[in-house]
């Protein structure tokens, strides 16, 4: 069995983003990128189905600029087998980053497919959707427990009434959620191994893919300062502010 | 309590534009390592997970619940036999270990940096690798090659820790007053004494403790050449490999001491019984000049700890300077009050903290190029020439590096007020961690003592010279562009180093000996202070390089503005320092001991 994880790099999450004087997006010069918390968890239950003798092989993808290497090389590092960097300096939208790792699992026939359910940058909640629907395939979106049958996936997912288990049939895309898993810690040994594992860069015009845009962002803007408090006198005050004011009662 | 997130940005610009990644990258030894930024940036960040998420919480319940002693020997505090768990799961306790001992094999600027991030997260913690690592060096350098294979491999992964077993009550500074004997017994000796000050002596972390002990053999000659470094395990290890029968040697006590509360000090008692089963490590009569192999790598760690517990300090300071509302602006008399951090005597303390700090990891990690080249380089006339500077400066790292961690542990307390000195605010517990670093591995005084009496006058001050000119030599490369910080850091540049050049001639000059011991602790700081103010002036010329290119520039102008605060507000120092250098000892030695 092959599993096919797709790794973004995106400011960490200990940064406070702040968008571009200029409102053309959030500013990531000289800001410290990491792996999309959520795609480490994918990356984990990748790895230990590993460990657990269930999968024989861990393909980790980026996509975009090449320090995405990186990102790929911490995959590696926590126990992927080998990488693959479709390369560009162009914008990604979701539906291009979907279309560029069909054209990918088309050539690398994984049993399965495991990405975050979201990325903490743009939070758009969209690519394994849409890799899903246009792979044709059976998706586990926001996944707290994967269980692999023979031929099969029972994946419960966190919804709003509470668990859902659904049971897939293989190939098939799972999405992770935060209670999936905890993602181990890197051992340095593992950081050298991985500088000699396989890393392979792609570009889209080699997968035939167009990666236009199709969303045209008009502006990025830091949300408004949170106005400061008043104390009010009497309960009677209140009442009057929350249906006078705020118009909230 | 304040997180701690390592410093990862300043310290890649240390490595990378002052220390000289490129150069040790480009030693022969590191070939397989394929050593680079990439791996810097690595290596610091995955170090920087464990430091923050596992060792950095448990510093504080640490220090509050503390190591205690039962029947069975020493209790680590909470959650430290997990942490050290993942500390060597992770394969960091080998990070510098040769590759044929199981470690990685990374250059010691590697090593140095994760030393840093284990001691802010946690020093009571990160002394346990750091005594190991010292037994390991001496194993590595003295030990058979019989004692090498049986016992580096379990202490290079971690699995036993190591100790140094130095001091006795009699001894301190002074080990030629050592007393613990070793019988030869057979094929071994049998040792007889008492150790105290041992770090980490016992504990239940690990299966196995190797301790490394100074004592006399039976006609051992009086004094420092009558002493013989012995190994000698908790548990005896059997030719295989596996562990024997517990050996004659136990912790009899632990000491309350005002810091590192979570790093046991114990009292080690060797043949209460029988004798405590040890081997002769080296050559008999030579263990000082092997401990002082070990001691030269420990004092340089300890130095390190100074920078790591005044970075530590910092964070809390500026986080809380930030956070803390009080009082308006200077001049406002109505609007809204501000951060303390808009006031400008806290703005005094954090830039103080600041510079000390980024000059303090400058030269700490130049050092730690220094011993990389000195251990690898093909070239034996170059490693001579690298070695000397490392002898020379290991004593001003040490001495330096951990009064001013003391200082600015100090002034990160003061930062928070009367909060400050509340336990609850953690501001304290760096104070009072810090407050061993100029005690132990030789006080500052023996510091002093090393770097004036025994490294200046060993080549005549040949080395001290040659760094003279070296920071003479980089003043001259500081071109004034653009706006004057590079004029004012040159000048002030300039003027430092012509202090430290003149103090060295007072020192070199051979007048009485004792009023040279009087301000040798004046001439260590002054030392420190202007190579401090070197890598600085270094840093600032990398910085505007960068800044030209437009790269980071919120970074590098800070960089720049910082420099140039360590040479209006620090390096100034340099100045009152030669003054009372070239004042002499008369007063310092004038007063009867009656008259005290």
């Amino acid at each position: 069995m092959k599993i096919l994880v797709a790794v973004k790099r995106v400011v960490d999450y200990n940064v406070k983003v702040r968008a571009k004087a200029d409102g053309t997006g959030v500013e990531t010069a000289n800001v410290k990128m990491s792996m999309n918390p959520f795609d480490e968890i994918a990356v984990e239950e990748a790895v230990r189905m590993q460990e657990a003798g269930k999968a024989q092989e861990i393909v980790a993808i980026s996509l975009g600029v090449a320090a995405c290497q990186d990102t790929i090389r911490t995959a590696l590092a926590m126990g992927a087998d080998r990488g693959i960097l479709v390369e560009t300096d162009a914008e990604l939208q979701p539906l291009a980053v979907a279309k560029l790792l069909k054209a990918v699992v088309e050539k690398e026939n994984p049993d399965l497919v495991i990405l975050g359910k979201q990325a903490i940058d743009d939070d758009a909640n969209q690519t394994g959707q849409m890799l899903a629907a246009l792979l044709g395939w059976p998706q586990g979106t926001f996944a707290s427990k994967v269980e692999l049958g023979d031929g099969t996936v029972n994946v419960t997912r966190e919804i709003d009434g509470g668990l859902e288990t659904v049971a897939l049939k293989l190939p098939a895309l799972v999405t992770t959620d935060l209670r999936l898993n905890e993602p181990r810690f890197v051992k340095l040994p593992n950081i050298m191994k991985a500088k000699k594992k396989p890393l392979e860069v792609l570009k889209p015009a080699d997968l035939g893919v167009d990666v236009a845009p199709r969303l045209v962002t008009l502006k990025v803007q830091e949300p408004p300062k949170r106005q400061a408090g008043i104390k009010v006198g009497s309960v009677a005050e209140l009442v009057d502010k929350l249906r006078n004011e705020a118009h909230v009662i | 309590m304040t997180a701690y997130f390592a410093p990862i940005r300043d310290m890649q610009f240390v490595i990378n534009e002052l220390a000289d990644l490129s150069e040790v990258a480009a030693l022969p030894a590191f070939a397989e390592q394929e050593v680079g930024p990439e791996l810097v940036e690595a290596v610091l960040e995955e170090a920087a997970k464990l430091a923050t998420e596992v060792l950095a919480p448990l510093n504080k319940p640490g220090d509050v619940q503390g190591a205690r002693i039962g029947p069975d020997g020493v209790v680590p505090a909470a959650g430290f036999g997990e942490a050290y768990r993942s500390f060597i799961d992770g394969g960091w306790n080998g990070i510098g270990s040769p590759v044929e001992h199981g470690g990685q094999g990374l250059p010691e600027l590697f090593n140095t940096a994760t030393q840093e991030m284990w001691n802010s997260a946690n020093m009571s913690f990160a002394l346990c690798p750091m005594l190991n690592a010292g037994a390991i060096e001496a194993i590595s350098r003295a030990g058979s090659a019989e004692q090498r294979a049986l016992y580096l491999p379990n202490m290079v992964s971690g699995e036993w820790t190591g100790t140094m077993n130095l001091t006795e009550p009699q001894a301190g500074s002074d080990l030629s007053a050592v007393r613990t004997r070793a019988v030869p017994h057979g094929d071994h000796y049998r040792i007889f004494g008492q150790k105290i000050f041992i770090t980490w002596g016992e504990h239940d972390m690990t299966g196995n403790t190797i301790h490394l002990v100074l004592a006399r053999t039976p006609d051992a000659p009086e004094g420092v050449k009558g002493i013989s470094l012995f190994l000698v395990p908790k548990f005896l290890v059997n030719p295989d490999g596996s562990l024997g029968v517990r050996n004659d040697v136990h912790a009899v006590s632990i000491e309350h001491k005002l810091g590192i509360h979570a790093s046991p000090t114990c009292v080690m008692a060797f043949g209460d019984k029988d004798g405590a089963v040890g081997y002769l490590v080296g050559e008999e009569n030579k263990g000082l000049a092997y401990m002082f192999i070990m001691m030269n790598e420990a004092r340089f760690k300890v130095g390190l700890q100074g920078l790591a517990i005044a970075e530590r300090a910092y964070q809390a300071a500026r986080e809380y300077a930030k956070d803390r509302v009080q009082g308006r602006p200077t001049g406002a008399k109505s609007g809204d009050r501000v951060a303390i951090i808009h006031h400008p005597d806290v703005r005094r303390m954090l830039m103080t903290m600041k510079a000390q700090n980024e000059a303090m990891r400058a030269l700490a990690y130049v050092v730690a190029m220094h011993m990389d080249l000195a251990r690898h380089h093909p070239d034996p006339a170059i490693r001579q020439t690298h070695q000397a500077r490392v002898d020379l400066l290991i004593p001003v790292v040490k001495g330096w590096c951990t009064e001013t961690g003391i200082e600015i542990a100090s002034l990160g307390l003061q930062v928070h007020g009367g909060m400050g000195y509340v336990e609850e605010s953690g501001a304290c517990q760096h104070l009072r961690d810090a407050r061993i670093t100029t005690i132990y591995e030789g006080t500052t005084g023996i510091q002093a003592a090393d770097l004036a009496g025994r490294k200046l006058n060993m080549d005549q001050g040949a080395a001290m010279r040659a760094l003279i000119a070296e920071i003479e030599a980089t003043a001259e490369t500081l071109d004034p562009i653009p706006g004057d910080d590079m004029a004012v850091i040159r000048d002030g540049l300039r003027d430092g180093v012509r202090a430290l050049s003149k103090a060295t001639e007072w020192m070199l000059a051979g007048g009485d000996p004792g009023e040279a011991m009087a301000v040798s602790v004046d001439y260590l700081m002054l030392t420190g202070t202007v190579c401090g103010g070197w890598q600085m002036a270094r840093a600032a010329r990398a910085a505007q390089n960068k800044l030209m290119t437009g790269e980071d520039s919120v970074f590098h102008e800070a960089k720049l503005v910082t420099t140039r605060f360590y040479v209006e507000h620090l390096l100034p120092k340099a100045d009152a320092l030669l003054r009372s250098i070239r004042n002499g000892g008369i007063s310092i030695m004038a007063l009867t001991e009656e008259q005290f």
